[in-house]
């Protein structure tokens, strides 16, 4: 039936002229056929985390300069520091004695992309409701839970491409002398296992960035509480210096939740360079634990906070 | 399908202390095309806000296509089409992309959702442009899209917010041509929001809206008739002086609105000459004509259109 697609497509512009409106009402309606209503789809759940990851990715990868600058910045990083730092560097107790920063330095990078990422992908929250397409979302009928989980996948699937690009491409690195050698196997279960742990760690930490992202109205604002928390968050977990025994520091890195997703992540990229269990650093069970129960935490926060209905909704 | 696509009754906003909407009742029939008429911060994008359901109702009961505002949100959702001021595509997406994201957060999919895109792109004569990205498109046309987009999941009562803003008036004709085809072809309620006079003026019927309350209610030709006569504004010297003297001798009740005078006279050929031949000295300047809707807005709240608005920079010539 024709009842949409109308070989008399009436949308052509006309000349301006004391147009005859009412002609045109009378016209159509002896045309207009009293319509049955069609079932009503209802929204699903994974159909709309879906399309707003594929989403995500799409505006991703139609950015260039996104790409490079998340995935750029932490390469030149992890090379830059590494070969700065790799002669003041001691290993720190549960370390292999001959440790190279640049070894030392790696799992931490992945987490600095992975943050990095998860930082990017929800500053577009403000984006998305400055230019009025969350409006377009929060008005639909698809949940807000499902909203979230969306967005958080879309920044996670992100995040892991990266940090799994800067895994792989470590070894290279190595290989042209621009870093030391790595202890370091890419084999297949491992990067599984590396891949599983960093899609868990992105997407709580895609959480937390969505968190932040929800109640704010600039990305100016975001930017400030990147420096004054995450990037201090991300420094004291462990991923560019030990920090045994320093006292107080000592103490805020095991408040730190960053800090047993770093562990967690050189448990399981590097197990050949950890000697001394229980050594200052925090077991695979405990990282685990921790970073799950980080991530269930945030999770379940930015749903409470995206389920409030408020007025600031409509800014 | 519900005889009234939505009825609100004792509808009150209030933002902190400021009190946005007060009080209001109304009703909009199925198949018509509703206007809320009035200047910029009189409360319509409020109550705009409120029947979209982005909004918490604070008072009052608000009945959307049978399902009551409070507890039925989700189904109202289901069934209205909403388009704001403010575009809401994403402009580094394509047209088709931006459709086809709004048709799975409504739950279509696959080959139904394939069809009605191309149904209703073409109807909208945006069939050439599905692979362009929206950012490329005109205001025109990125306005086509919102709308199609909106119609996507074939909703029984579409919102739309200022539709006209940023459009020049070929694409404000072209809109309207749409709005009246909806209405006749799909039985789509349509309720929009504007503060343009000439716009205003297609709408079946018409609320006009002044600091959270209505002012009057009706279709705009009864809005206009309502005054009767003709309507004359005067420039002139000193309002405040010459405001009783033509009262005295003219047996007219003079409205002063920002240092004009504007008189509401029956039908008297001879008023214009009697003016003319005992204050001519007085006047700078006048204008005659039948009254618009902005005089029904002067005569029910004493005030200019835009005295609350933008300025008068945006005014209709009369």
């Amino acid at each position: 039936m024709g009842r949409w697609g109308d070989k008399n497509a009436r949308f052509v512009p006309l000349p301006i002229s004391p147009s005859p409106y009412h002609r045109l009402i009378n016209k159509t309606q002896t045309m207009s056929t009293t319509t049955t209503l069609p079932a009503l789809p209802q929204p699903r759940f994974a159909l709309t985390v879906w399309t707003l990851t594929m989403r995500e990715l799409v505006r991703f990868f139609r950015q260039r300069t996104r790409v490079v600058g998340a995935l750029g910045q932490p390469i030149i990083f992890w090379v830059l520091f590494g070969a700065g730092l790799h002669g003041s560097f001691t290993p720190p107790r549960w370390a292999v004695a001959d440790m190279s920063y640049q070894a030392y330095f790696f799992p931490g990078i992945a987490v600095l992309i992975v943050l990095f990422t998860a930082i990017f992908s929800t500053i577009s929250i403000i984006e998305d409701r400055r230019e009025g397409f969350l409006q377009g979302v929060l008005v639909s009928p698809a949940s807000r839970a499902s909203l979230v989980i969306g967005k958080l996948t879309g920044g996670t699937v992100l995040a892991m491409i990266q940090a799994m690009l800067f895994v792989s491409i470590g070894p290279l690195l190595s290989m042209l002398h621009l870093a030391p050698p790595l202890e370091f196997e890419l084999s297949l279960p491992r990067m599984l296992a590396v891949a599983g742990y960093l899609a868990g760690l992105s997407f709580a930490l895609t959480a937390l960035g969505y968190c932040i992202a929800w109640p704010l109205d600039s990305t100016q604002g975001f930017h400030a509480v990147m420096s004054v928390f995450l990037l201090p968050m991300w420094m004291l977990s462990g991923a560019i210096f030990p920090g045994e025994n320093s006292g107080w520091l000592s103490v805020i890195m095991k408040l730190n939740p960053l800090t047993y997703g770093v562990a967690g992540l050189r448990r399981i990229m590097q197990p050949e360079a950890i000697v001394a269990d229980g050594a200052g650093l925090p077991g695979l069970a405990s990282c685990l634990t921790f970073t799950t129960l980080f991530g269930v935490v945030c999770v379940t926060l930015a749903i409470v906070l995206t389920q409030r209905k408020s007025s600031s909704d409509t800014r | 399908m519900s005889p009234t696509a939505t009825t609100i009754t004792g509808l009150s906003h209030r933002y902190g202390d400021r009190v946005a909407l007060d009080g209001l009742s109304f009703s909009v029939a199925s198949g018509e095309i509703f206007g809320l008429l009035g200047p910029n911060g009189g409360g319509k994008t409020t109550l705009f806000r409120l029947l979209a359901t982005i909004l918490p109702l604070q008072q009052g009961t608000v009945d959307v296509l049978g399902f009551d505002l409070k507890s039925q949100a989700h189904e109202i959702r289901r069934r209205i089409g909403v388009t704001f001021q403010s575009p809401a595509l994403d402009s580094r997406l394509t047209v088709r992309e931006n459709l086809k994201h709004h048709g799975h957060l409504y739950g279509i999919s696959g080959g139904e959702l394939h069809r009605r895109i191309d149904a209703l792109t073409k109807e909208f004569g945006l069939a050439d442009r599905l692979s362009d990205r929206v950012i490329s498109l005109s205001g025109g046309l990125q306005r086509r899209v919102e709308i199609a987009k909106g119609l996507l999941h074939e909703p029984q009562l579409l919102l739309l917010d200022e539709p006209s803003t940023g459009l020049d008036p070929g694409a404000r004709h072209d809109l309207w041509r749409a709005l009246l085809n909806l209405r006749a072809e799909r039985r789509v309620t349509v309720l929009v929001t504007t503060h343009i006079l000439e716009e205003a003026e297609r709408c079946d019927r018409l609320a006009l809206l002044d600091r959270g309350r209505f002012v009057a209610e009706g279709t705009p030709d009864e809005l206009k008739s309502s005054l009767g006569g003709d309507c004359v504004i005067l420039r002139c010297r000193n309002a405040d002086e010459l405001a009783p003297r033509l009262k005295e001798s003219l047996g007219v009740t003079p409205q002063k609105v920002d240092e004009m005078l504007r008189l509401e006279i029956a039908d008297d050929p001879n008023f214009l000459r009697k003016l003319l031949d005992q204050f001519s000295d007085e006047i700078v300047s006048f204008t005659w004509g039948k009254p618009t809707l902005e005089d029904v807005f002067i005569q029910r709240t004493g005030h200019r259109f835009w005295d609350s608005g933008e300025g008068a920079g945006r005014q209709i010539g009369r």
